[in-house]
């Protein structure tokens, strides 16, 4: 089999080309994005304002600002409670397939890895839901690998059977056209999730050797083709630690922020996977993200885009899922098992990564009480 | 006479609505309490019934429900929102609001206008959240919207009475109550807008962050109480620094 065998940037038959130019700003400005050149006078007069401009955002993100991560956590704590309250809404992943037919090189499931692979029936589907929705949650985030191997119609099904049991509904599965995204809205989808990884399109080139995923701009319009679909929000991130972190930090940042100005109504959130650092290698490598390195992401964005929200995953420890929440976070997941089925049925395939977090529901739910955070179950009402 | 608010053909001693949503559900009761309302916002997509943490559940008896219809971007999906409310058994009253920006907030007012034509119609009790311009409101009045609610700043800001002169020339034109919603982020804000004149004033925000809850409910019943007061006496002439000069410019008139 031939590897590498595509231009990443030339699109596949089949994929459909919108007509926008937020990937080239957004190119263009990461390229341009020197966080060097921001100093600790720059940090502080950015803390002073009340919003934030992209140049703002540069600083927040640049190495100077480690410095401030307190006084930004103070901020970020106010902010957070200006827009959202003590609330933080509460939802569980389910995913009902791990086929995948792309070759990224960072990720054990890529289609040249022997693992094991299924996706639920739609009996089985319909179970683990009503075992999910036992435990009193509404919202529920759809996941299936990156292959047509489960195909749209597959995924509309369940997410037509997700509706009888919840109220609000998310998909976090490979990028489709826009008449797909509003096939999938009409199913009851609302929120679409798509991390682009990294921004650095020679890195990208790289890592994702094989598979419609290797296609940069494709995945790079996925949110606007959902928007443009009708969707009511969309998530961005990229996978941190990959490249130069500030860089890709900068970058998903922006691109969510052009595309809130191009379409005013959409909803906008932020998820932010990273790579572990190996223990034996810390402080080596300027790429490494540690957890101040990670909080420091978390609140310049929050910083920047006050209404944004902010997802905080089970990837990471429970004591820091803990206090970032209500200072920076407004959604986390409870409850997690990420191999394809498992909140009952027996699973049916292997777990890409592991999580740290393993509390239930109203584990999490206790927590936040006893720090003074209320738990929300229904935020979305769709007529 | 009793100083009361009416709305729609009700009558309310209280003339401070309170919002809902941003602090614990437990607490709902104690706030209410405190801050003496007797009419709360209730974000519908909130509602859960049936299940956990539905604020339904906690809203006490007697409290009259104004749910809103946050979350809708147009007029159609607004008036949805306030049809499903009264399902719930919500009652009539709805706090109108059209959002079709997720950064700002801001409502859009030409949607609130057609939402409220609709609503009305259906024999709904409208009070509309929107940005002060006096056409509006005057479009707002006839299509029946049974109070005004401009805001004071952006939602959530805290930053007060931006929008003062524009809300003053809704209290003097227009023939229904002008109730400040959003932005008020301290007691002496509400204050200040119940001596303009408006009838009543909406928080949330400023007393679910604040750092003891129910005792800021508490401060905003006093201030208010204490606007609606000072209007009611008619504020008297407050002298400008210098601003009787000496040598007065209309001395040479005779008798
Ligand atoms: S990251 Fe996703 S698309 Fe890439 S190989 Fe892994 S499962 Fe497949």
């Amino acid at each position: 089999m031939k590897l590498r065998e595509t231009n990443h940037m030339e699109y596949m038959e089949g994929m459909e080309v919108i007509a926008s130019d937020i990937m080239d700003r957004v190119l263009k400005a990461t390229k341009e994005y020197d966080y060097y050149k921001y100093t600790s006078v720059d940090v502080y007069s950015v803390l002073q304002k009340d919003a934030l401009t992209v140049d703002d955002f540069a600083a927040l993100l640049s190495p100077a600002a480690e410095d401030f991560l307190e006084v930004m956590a103070q901020k970020s704590k106010q902010e957070t409670a200006k827009h959202f309250g003590n609330s933080l809404c509460m939802f569980t992943p389910l995913y009902i397939s791990n086929y995948c037919e792309n070759y990224c090189v960072y990720c054990g499931f890529n289609c040249q890895n022997k693992i094991k692979r299924g996706k639920l029936s739609f009996a089985e589907i319909e179970h683990e839901m009503e075992v999910i929705a036992a435990t009193g949650l509404r919202e529920i985030l759809l996941l299936t690998g990156e292959s047509r191997k489960s195909d749209v119609e597959y995924i509309g099904e369940a997410v037509r059977l997700a509706t009888k049991y919840f109220t609000n509904i998310g998909i976090e599965i490979y990028p489709l056209n826009t008449d797909e995204y509003a096939y999938l809205h009409e199913c009851g989808a609302d929120f679409v999730s798509v991390y682009q990884e990294t921004y650095n399109p020679d890195k990208y080139e790289e890592l994702h050797l094989r598979g419609p995923k290797r296609i940069f701009p494709y995945r790079f319009y996925a949110q606007e083709r959902a928007i443009l679909g009708g969707m009511r929000g969309v998530a961005f991130g990229s996978l941190l630690g990959l490249d130069d972190f500030r860089k890709d930090a900068f970058a998903a940042g922006l691109h969510a922020m052009l595309l809130q100005q191009k379409y005013p109504q959409a909803e906008i959130s932020f998820s932010f996977p990273r790579l572990r650092p190996f223990i034996n290698n810390a402080d080596n490598n300027p790429n490494d993200v540690h957890e101040p390195q990670l909080l420091q992401v978390m609140l310049a964005y929050r910083l920047f885009m006050t209404y944004a929200g902010i997802t905080i995953s089970t990837r990471e420890r429970a004591g820091f899922r803990d206090k970032v929440a209500g200072m920076v976070a407004t959604k986390l997941s409870a409850g997690v098992k990420v191999s394809v089925g498992g909140h009952d049925e027996v699973s049916k395939g292997d777990e890409q990564f592991e999580i740290s977090d393993p509390r239930t529901v109203s584990e999490v739910k206790q927590m936040l009480k006893a720090r003074g955070l209320q738990t929300v179950y229904s935020d979305y009402i769709r007529v | 006479m009793e100083d009361k608010l009416i709305i729609g053909g009700h009558a309310f001693h209280s003339r401070f609505i309170l919002g809902s949503g941003k602090f614990s559900l437990e607490m709902t009761n104690a706030v209410i309490e405190n801050a003496g309302v007797e009419m709360a916002t209730l974000a519908l997509r909130r509602a859960n019934v049936g299940g956990e943490e539905n604020i339904l559940d906690f809203m006490p008896e007697g409290i009259t429900l104004l749910p809103n219809t946050s979350g809708a971007r147009n007029a159609d999906e607004a008036a949805r929102i306030a049809r499903l409310a009264r399902e719930l058994g919500c009652g009539d009253f709805v706090k109108l609001e059209v959002i079709r920006d997720t950064k700002y907030l801001l409502p859009d007012n030409f949607e609130t206008i057609r939402a409220t034509e609709i609503l009305v119609k259906e024999g709904f009790i409208v009070m509309a959240y929107m940005y002060p311009d006096l056409n509006v409101a005057r479009d707002l009045a006839a299509a029946g919207a049974a109070a005004i609610m401009p805001l004071g700043s952006p939602i959530g800001s805290n930053k007060g009475l931006l929008t003062k002169d524009f809300i003053k020339i809704l209290v003097d034109e227009i023939d229904l109550p002008i109730i400040v919603d959003a932005g008020i982020g301290r007691p002496s804000q509400a204050c200040e807008a119940m001596e303009l004149g408006v009838e009543a004033v909406m928080a949330n925000t400023a007393i679910a962050t604040a750092r003891d809850v129910p005792l800021m409910a508490k401060a905003f019943k006093l201030a208010i109480e204490s606007g609606r007061a000072a209007y009611l006496a008619g504020l008297g002439r407050v002298l400008e620094h210098k601003a009787e000069a000496s040598s007065p410019l209309t001395g040479f008139l005779e008798a």
